[in-house]
């Protein structure tokens, strides 16, 4: 079966602190609902934690780091799944009931198969 | 079976059907589209010398299936394979199914290319090209985008299909109106793209055929579904008077002037009979299409110009607008207002349409309204006004010839 990666992104939250209880309850829900899709997952803690790393002049060349994440945007990735579904319909559907979905939005890409 | 045409015609027609079985048995649009391009070029080269067989889709079938397990046996010799290739070898049936299958197969295909998850454009041109055999070229000229990036455009959009696992099937019982609804877009705008250019370019005038062939498969394949037979109806309704749209040379005749007995009376009968069994079912006017078919009733029942239910057609629009706004619809509900209440009336209602959706038709609109209101040289002004930003073609003569000094003062095609 095939397997999406489901990228969430919401506001930059620390989900590591104790405000976010309530949703951390409703992912908690949705990890038992979604339990037989679900191949792994994580959350993140928040951007402000983040290093970009860039390798400049190519491979071996000089690493250079920056304070922050990739891009300076509103939402920004907070965590995601491993989803394993029969096809779209069933990861969108999964997807939709990630509580990112309702606080943010759910990126759903196909994982390449490897092996 | 004779000359290049016919022959690209048979595969055009057939090839469309064998895509559809062909995605479905493979889970694959690209790999389906690949063999029966191979089996296309096979049978143009093959039934030039011998003639086309006694069942050409038999043919290009069994061909296009060869093709693509070749196609599957290189990719199963492959160290790391993205899919199991020996699988989907053995789904392939080894003859074209029956009709009723691969109509089955083509309502799966047209409910994939009309996935939510693609972009509206996008589901547009996969169904031209996929339901209706165009090839990528004619998707562009329709769309109005260049053969390099459609092509780029389908190649991205089949391979999302492909990778993402875009399902080839019939959506349950609870997504089901949503998604019909979603495809019955798409149909009206195959539609649409067809009806606006019909006399300019057969081709296009083909997809008016097209659209109400989909539009018979939904409703003869989903019954229960509303949405569907409403717009079947308004296909059926408005195409009934295509064969009056354009005279001899090709040139645009307006509803005004155009020979009744050339509508086709079959095609009425039928969408009316639609129409009201829909009616019935959704106990009163429902949604758009229902609404937009009953205005083209009014229309198609009208003995003549004169003896139009314009005071029912005003009516009709103002309830369109509530439920589905839309500038076109407040310039429609204009004109019909202008024939109620007289043209005074109607330029006041046209006044009210929102600045950026002043486009051809507005003016076009209104150069009728100031004609019947004796304002000749205005009316003039906004005819040369319409003709500047109308699209080449017929419509763009049309009113080229109104705005044109001593023209025709009402309706009349354009002197030339």
């Amino acid at each position: 079966m095939p397997k999406y990666a489901a990228l969430i992104y919401t506001q930059d939250l620390d989900w590591s602190s104790d405000d976010q209880a309530e949703t951390s309850k409703q992912y908690g829900e949705f990890g038992e609902e979604a339990g037989s899709f679900i191949r792994g997952g994580e959350a993140l803690y928040p951007t402000s934690t983040a290093t970009t790393v860039r390798v400049k002049g190519g491979r071996g060349g000089e690493v250079v780091t920056s304070d922050g994440p990739y891009a300076e945007t509103k939402e920004v990735l907070g965590g995601f799944y491993l989803l394993e579904c029969a096809d779209l319909d069933e990861a969108i559907s999964v997807a939709a009931k990630i509580p990112g979905a309702w606080n943010g939005a759910v990126e759903v890409r196909p994982v390449i198969p490897m092996g | 079976m004779s000359g290049a045409e016919p022959l690209a015609e048979v595969i055009r027609v057939e090839g469309s059907r064998i895509v559809a079985v062909l995605a479905r048995s493979l889970g694959d649009l690209t790999l389906a589209e690949d063999a029966l391009q191979d089996a296309a070029v096979a049978a143009v080269e093959v039934w030039g010398r011998t003639g086309a067989p006694a069942d050409p889709a038999a043919w290009l079938y069994v061909a296009a299936r060869r093709k693509a397990l070749d196609v599957l046996r290189r990719e199963s010799e492959r160290p790391r394979r993205e899919r199991d290739a020996t699988a989907l070898a053995d789904q392939l049936a080894p003859e074209l199914p029956p009709p009723a299958v691969v109509q089955d197969d083509q309502l799966r295909l047209l409910f994939t290319c009309c996935h939510p998850s693609l972009e509206l454009d996008t589901q547009v041109a996969l169904a031209l090209r996929n339901l209706c055999g165009l090839t990528t070229a004619e998707v562009g000229r329709v769309l109005l985008v260049g053969e390099a990036a459609m092509s780029k455009r389908l190649t991205r959009a089949k391979r999302k299909i492909t990778v993402a696992r875009i399902p080839f099937r019939v959506p349950g019982p609870e997504e089901l109106p949503d998604r019909v609804a979603a495809v019955a877009a798409v149909v009206h705008l195959v539609y649409t793209a067809g009806h606006e250019a019909s006399g300019q370019d057969l081709v296009r005038a083909d997809l008016c055929e097209e659209a109400i062939r989909l539009g018979r498969m939904l409703t003869d394949l989903l019954p229960g579904q509303l949405v569907a037979q409403g717009l079947l109806a308004l296909l059926l309704l408005t195409d009934a008077r295509r064969p009056a749209r354009t005279d001899a040379t090709g040139e645009l005749v307006p509803l005004a002037d155009q020979d009744r007995t050339r509508w086709d009376r079959a095609m009425i009968a039928e969408g009316l009979a639609l129409l009201d069994r829909s009616l019935e079912a959704s106990e009163g006017l429902a949604d758009p299409y229902q609404l937009q078919a009953a205005i083209s009733a009014c229309h198609d029942r009208a003995p003549s110009f004169a003896r139009t239910d314009w005071a029912e057609i005003a009516r009709l629009y103002r309830f369109l607008a509530e439920i589905h706004p839309n500038p076109m619809v407040d310039i429609n509900a204009s004109v019909a207002t202008g024939y109620v209440e007289g043209p005074a009336a109607g330029l006041a209602a046209l006044d009210g349409v929102a600045e950026s959706a002043r486009g051809h038709a507005w003016h076009a609109a209104r150069g009728d309204l100031l004609e019947r209101a004796g304002r000749h040289d205005d009316a003039r002004a906004a005819f040369t006004r319409a003709s500047a930003l109308a699209p080449s073609g017929p419509e763009r003569r049309h009113l080229e010839g109104r705005a044109a000094p001593g023209g025709p003062t009402r309706g009349g095609r354009p002197g030339r």
